[in-house]
């Protein structure tokens, strides 16, 4: 069926409306439905974030992310309260991690599948996770060392781990 | 200035090359999401805040020896904005009216910053064809110089921070754009597509997030920003691709060898519309192009230049078209007047012959 208005292109929007107990029907194509307001989503289309505020009524059944719920109110820093931010699903400054973070690996894991960092680290702001991570490499290393039977190499390694790990709690 | 001419200013670096795999990747892009921790996210900022951000990230970029122009976009008239997003150069957000908004921009249209945008930082790479590998070199080597001169919102628990949930963590989005036509016409497309996204991938339309397919040109880009690393995530697009792109491949032998006829003639039909046509829309030119290239790639068709749609696929968009044009068109005459683009770009001169 063609759009009954451009009466060109094939019609995929149904619109029904009552007006008065009066029932009309059009059949439109996106792009006049569009033009006519009949369409709402057309404004916005949807996206990823749109299904955050979904998210978050879903995590506790029967229990709306309200701003009274424990230790997740509201940033200090900027003041965006957790039911803004489950409304527009986004944050408004660094800070906001911290006062939602009880909430957030729940919702992070639903948005990415996975909850953990694995990535890049800043050299100016990542000193103490950079360490951590050189630690972990270095007993990968270590380990496979001990496998090769390469001792001497193992506890080169093991003085390196050592050294980093009292920087790390200095 | 000549027609010609204009046309060639209007070309970024991307769209004339044939990068990698250019016989399906049309190209390759990157960017990075970052803000500096003592400010609250553009959305979220009071203007005082944006200028703030704006003036010390500008000093940085000045200093960069990338030769970036810095683009103060209330500066720059609403068409002229129109055309850097057509040209893949910021996003259609950027291009509205806001407070502080910067572009920074390289002579080739390589690298793109967006200063207070979603986020204060969103640092772009582009490149023609199949070129993650590189394209992550890059955007690491600026952001590290970058990172050198500000202070980054980073932590230790979920990575970069952003403004949006679904960019924390790297801030890495990683965009291949290919052409699929072999797929479309063997009926295989849907198929594929599936696939992909279930591997973890979001196919979109050519302009990103919410905008159509046409001419049989998808963006595919890594759906998360947690739990994988940057190389990670690129390794695995780059797996992903290839696979793409020699399905797509053998799809083409494929019509070839057992459907040659019906195919030639599509080609060539399209190549005569494309070359005589009076009046053209984006949709129908897209479509047509779309035929044309995969004709070229089947060395059917052999007189034209095989990064024709790569160009004109940007050359023909509205506020694109326009500027070269000159003028403000309504939209029959810029009808007209793309046919008017792409009969000269077909016809055209040395420069364009293969």
């Amino acid at each position: 069926m063609l759009c009954q208005e451009c009466k060109e292109k094939k019609a995929t929007v149904h619109v029904t409306s009552i007006i008065n107990g009066k029932k009309t029907e059009l059949y439109l194509c996106e792009e006049c439905a569009q033009k006519k307001g009949e369409w709402g989503f057309a404004a916005e289309p949807l996206s990823l974030h749109n299904f955050i505020s979904g998210f978050l009524g879903g995590l506790e059944p029967g229990i709306k992310p309200k701003t009274e719920l424990p230790g997740i109110s509201r940033c200090e820093k900027c003041g965006l309260t957790f039911e803004e931010f489950a409304q527009k699903g986004r944050f408004g400054c660094q800070e906001c991690y911290e006062a939602f973070s009880s909430q957030l690996p729940a919702i992070l894991k639903k948005v990415h599948g996975r909850e953990e960092y694995r990535g890049k680290i800043p050299r100016r702001t990542g000193g103490v996770l950079r360490k951590k991570r050189e630690i972990e490499d270095l007993r990968k290393a270590m380990e496979k060392s001990v496998k090769e039977e390469d001792f001497e190499k193992a506890a080169e390694i093991r003085d390196k781990i050592r050294e980093l790990e009292k920087e790390l709690e200095g | 200035m000549s027609l010609d001419k204009k046309i060639k200013k209007s070309q970024s670096e991307w769209m004339k090359g044939k990068g990698p795999m250019g016989d399906v990747v049309i190209s390759t892009r990157l960017r990075l999401a970052r803000n500096l921790a003592d400010f609250p996210f553009p959305g979220r900022a009071e203007p005082g805040d944006l200028k703030e951000v704006r003036n010390r990230v500008e000093k940085v970029l000045e200093k960069l020896n990338y030769g970036l122009k810095i683009l103060d976009l209330k500066e720059i008239p609403q068409l002229e904005r129109k055309t850097l997003v057509e040209r893949h150069l910021m996003s259609m957000n950027h291009a509205e009216d806001g407070p502080e908004k910067v572009l920074a921009v390289d002579e080739f249209e390589m690298i793109s910053i967006m200063i207070n945008e979603e986020d204060h930082m969103r640092i772009q790479v582009l490149f023609p064809g199949m070129q993650l590998e590189d394209g992550l070199r890059l955007i690491n080597e600026i952001d590290d110089a970058i990172e050198e001169e500000l202070v980054i919102a980073f932590n230790e628990k979920f990575g970069y921070l952003t403004s949006c949930p679904t960019n924390v963590g790297t801030g890495l989005r990683a965009s291949v754009m290919v052409h699929l036509p072999g797929l479309k016409l063997a009926g295989r497309l849907g198929q594929t597509l599936q696939l992909i996204s279930r591997l973890g991938m979001v196919v979109r339309g050519m302009y990103g997030e919410g905008s159509e397919s046409q001419g049989d040109i998808f963006q595919i880009s890594n759906q998360v920003t947690l739990g994988a690393s940057e190389g990670e995530t690129v390794e695995n697009m780059v797996g992903i691709i290839s696979k793409v792109v020699e399905q797509e491949r053998q799809a083409r032998q494929y019509l070839l060898k057992n459907r040659e006829d019906e195919i030639r003639d599509q080609v060539q039909r399209a190549y005569g519309l494309l070359s005589h046509a009076y009046r053209m829309n984006t949709e129908e030119a897209l479509g047509l192009l779309s035929d044309l290239k995969l004709g070229i790639e089947l060395d059917l068709i052999k007189e034209v230049e095989p990064s024709i749609l790569s160009q004109l696929m940007v050359l023909i968009r509205p506020a694109m078209l326009q500027r070269i044009m000159g003028q403000e068109l309504e939209s029959g005459l810029r009808d007209v007047k793309r046919a008017e683009l792409i009969r000269k770009k077909l016809s055209g001169g040395e420069s364009h012959v293969r």
